[in-house]
């Protein structure tokens, strides 16, 4: 039986000309006339298909083409600061640029210490960078502006790569940088002219609501996720009943929750503006998709994990947080980062609670008669730019996937 | 440096010697089962027992409660003089006191081999880190591994990780190992070099119980051999009387099935 078997198995082998050695690795010699064939005019089916598949791919980019050539793109262009960053004040725009510059400088330094995922991330920002600076209707100061952001990074990435002692600051510097650069955008409460979260609107709204939600929601989804699992009944019934209570709303309706029951429940003069209630509506809504990811990571985690822990001693907090949380969290960080590209992109739902974020601009603008019937452009634009950011975040992941597959077994 | 890693072996005979395990009357049910039934067992500083029995006869579920990795419903049990209740500051000290190593190895698979042993000693005993790891150096020299101090779990063979596991559980510096089934889940070719760890610890003088299924390991190593069989303690003879004069009947049928 055996032997029959291995001459089977040799039989296959000879029909593909191909020997047990040289299995192992890739053959390199072929020409690429001969790889063309092989892959792709290998028999009439074979070509059939590819020929097939050439006329209508040409014809897709023939469309696109002509598209992108044929329709002028001023939509886009006149209102290009208006889907940026909305009404905010045009004499206060360096405070943008300053945090952009600041952004800039992070990710050089990031790529250049770490390495990594870094690059992707730096070459992302410098690409999108340096198309709007060479785009021919770019005022020359936001050129100037964009390619002092490209420099920024190229100078993080230099400093980053000589000095190794940097990465301590470049993590308190992350860490600063959101309360900084939303002190800076509203003025420090005072202490520059206050600008107010009403005139915020575009991408710049987009990227503020999701990355707060994002960084907010992450903290929020681990407690509720061990909570659920607690063998304190209050705790544990009271993070089941929230879980499932948020799962059982739409998104829609917890954003109006948000707009009307905040105000209410903390009284209706708090002056918790709209941006903050769709943030916290957000917030508490992702936490509990993430929280039931996070549940799943840490029931794949083996009782041993928990057994060896307890038999050396560690305590509570340590076992949960050093031992459990950092494999569990692994181990789903697939899902988490879908969870968090789909908060990037669920943010263009504060347009019903009135907010003017990336699509709702977009909207308003194709609702202005001079340009009626000009959506198409505009919306491809909009479609371009979250994808290339939800692109990048699932590029990251995979990266931080592969990255920590060494500890596996 | 040097006396953390050293075991005093003691030089009394074994009568002489005080007691470090005390287990009396020991119960455990798991719902309507009862798993451990009445077990009394003492065992002195140094010596080695080793726990034989059928699977599913309640070895593995006894040496657990020892740590308070199971809970049990009555009895007493006292190690190194406390006693384990539910007192969380009792199971911690027992903790520290008894070392343990598992059948799955349950070594930490997102850290380096280094950490895995150095971490408890800098987090419970609270030592400095470059003493933690010069001793997990030293421990893994001692296990016959130190070149693997810096790669991960994933990267060595199922022995390899098993003397990982023992040098982990060492590095606490307690007073007693166990082992549950430590060669059960390696490859033939593997149990050897764990159980050469194991007898060298024996031999500096180590207090262990160890429950497993190598007789030959059990009849070279131990002090006294227990066989459990539905959760009793069957018979605890010196192992040449356990092997050539089994008094119990049930003992004779299960080393005729073994041997």
């Amino acid at each position: 039986m055996y032997m029959n078997n291995y001459q089977q198995e040799g039989d296959y082998n000879t029909s593909l000309e191909v020997a047990d050695g040289i299995r192992l690795k890739p053959v390199n010699d072929s020409s690429f006339a001969e790889t063309l064939r092989k892959n792709l005019f290998d028999g009439w089916k074979n070509t059939l298909l590819t020929l097939l598949t050439a006329i209508f791919s040409l014809f897709l980019v023939y469309q696109v083409v002509t598209f992108v050539l044929a329709n002028s793109w001023d939509v886009v262009y006149d209102n290009l600061r208006m889907l940026m960053i909305g009404q905010y004040p045009v004499d206060e725009v360096w405070r943008l640029w300053l945090s952009l510059d600041l952004a800039s400088l992070l990710i050089g330094l990031t790529y250049g210490l770490w390495k990594g995922a870094g690059k992707s991330v730096a070459f992302t920002f410098g690409t999108v960078y340096l198309v709007f600076a060479l785009i021919p209707w770019t005022t020359l100061n936001t050129s100037l502006n964009l390619a002092t952001a490209i420099a920024l990074i190229a100078v993080g990435y230099a400093a980053g790569d000589k000095v190794a002692k940097l990465k301590l600051p470049t993590l308190v510097l992350w860490a600063l940088f959101i309360p900084f650069s939303l002190g800076l955008l509203t003025g420090f409460g005072g202490l520059l002219d206050p600008v107010l979260s009403r005139e915020w609107g575009g991408w710049l709204l987009t990227v503020i609501i999701a990355m707060i939600s994002i960084i907010g929601c992450f903290p929020l989804g681990v407690l509720l996720a061990l909570g659920r699992r607690s063998s304190l009944p209050v705790v544990k019934y009271f993070c089941i009943g929230y879980i499932e209570l948020v799962r059982g709303i739409p998104l829609i309706m917890v954003l109006f929750i948000g707009q009307l029951l905040i105000p209410l429940f903390l009284g209706g003069e708090t002056g918790i503006d709209n941006v903050s209630r769709a943030i916290i509506a957000y917030t508490f809504f992702a936490a509990a998709y993430l929280a039931e990811n996070i549940r799943g990571g840490l029931q794949s985690i083996p009782s041993g994990q928990y057994e060896a822990a307890q038999a050396l001693g560690l305590n509570k907090f340590k076992l949960t947080f050093f031992i459990i949380l950092p494999q569990a969290l692994k181990a789903v960080i697939p899902a988490m980062v879908g969870q968090f590209i789909t908060i990037l992109k669920d943010t263009s739902l504060v347009a019903i609670i009135g907010l003017a974020d990336f699509l709702g601009t977009a909207r308003r603008i194709s609702n202005n008669p001079e340009y009626l019937g000009r959506y198409m452009e505009l919306y491809l634009f909009v479609a371009a730019f979250y994808f290339v950011f939800c692109y990048l975040m699932a590029h990251v992941s995979r990266y931080l996937e592969r990255s920590l597959a060494k500890g596996n077994g | 440096m040097e006396q953390t890693l050293e075991i005093h072996k003691p030089t009394q005979p074994l009568a002489e010697r005080e007691d470090v395990i005390k287990v009396e009357k020991l119960n455990k049910w798991f719902g309507d089962l009862h798993v451990v039934k009445d077990v009394d067992l003492t065992v002195k500083q140094g010596e080695v027992i080793v726990i034989l029995g059928p699977s599913g006869s309640g070895k593995s579920t006894f040496i657990r409660t020892l740590n308070a990795l199971e809970e049990f419903q009555s009895g007493k049990i006292v190690i190194d003089g406390i006693e384990l209740t539910d007192d969380l500051k009792n199971v911690e000290e027992i903790r520290k006191e008894t070392g343990m190593v598992f059948q799955q190895f349950n070594l930490f698979p997102h850290m380096s081999i280094l950490r895995n042993v150095s971490l408890a000693p800098i987090w419970v005993r609270k030592w400095k880190k470059d003493k933690a790891e010069q001793i997990a150096l030293d421990l893994l020299d001692r296990v016959g591994i130190p070149e693997q101090a810096h790669k991960y779990p994933g990267q060595l063979s199922g022995g390899q990780k098993q003397r990982v596991a023992i040098a982990r559980a060492l590095a606490m510096q307690p007073k007693i190992m166990l082992f549950d089934e430590p060669t059960s889940a390696l490859d033939p070719e593997m149990v050897n070099e764990v159980l050469d760890v194991m007898q060298n610890l024996a031999e500096s003088g180590m207090t262990m119980i160890v429950v497993t299924h190598e007789m030959g390991f059990a009849r070279k190593v131990a002090d006294r051999l227990v066989l459990f069989d539905k959760g009793e303690v069957i018979e605890m003879a010196e192992p040449e009387e356990f092997f050539e004069n089994p008094k119990e009947e049930r003992t004779k049928a299960f080393l005729s099935q073994i041997l």
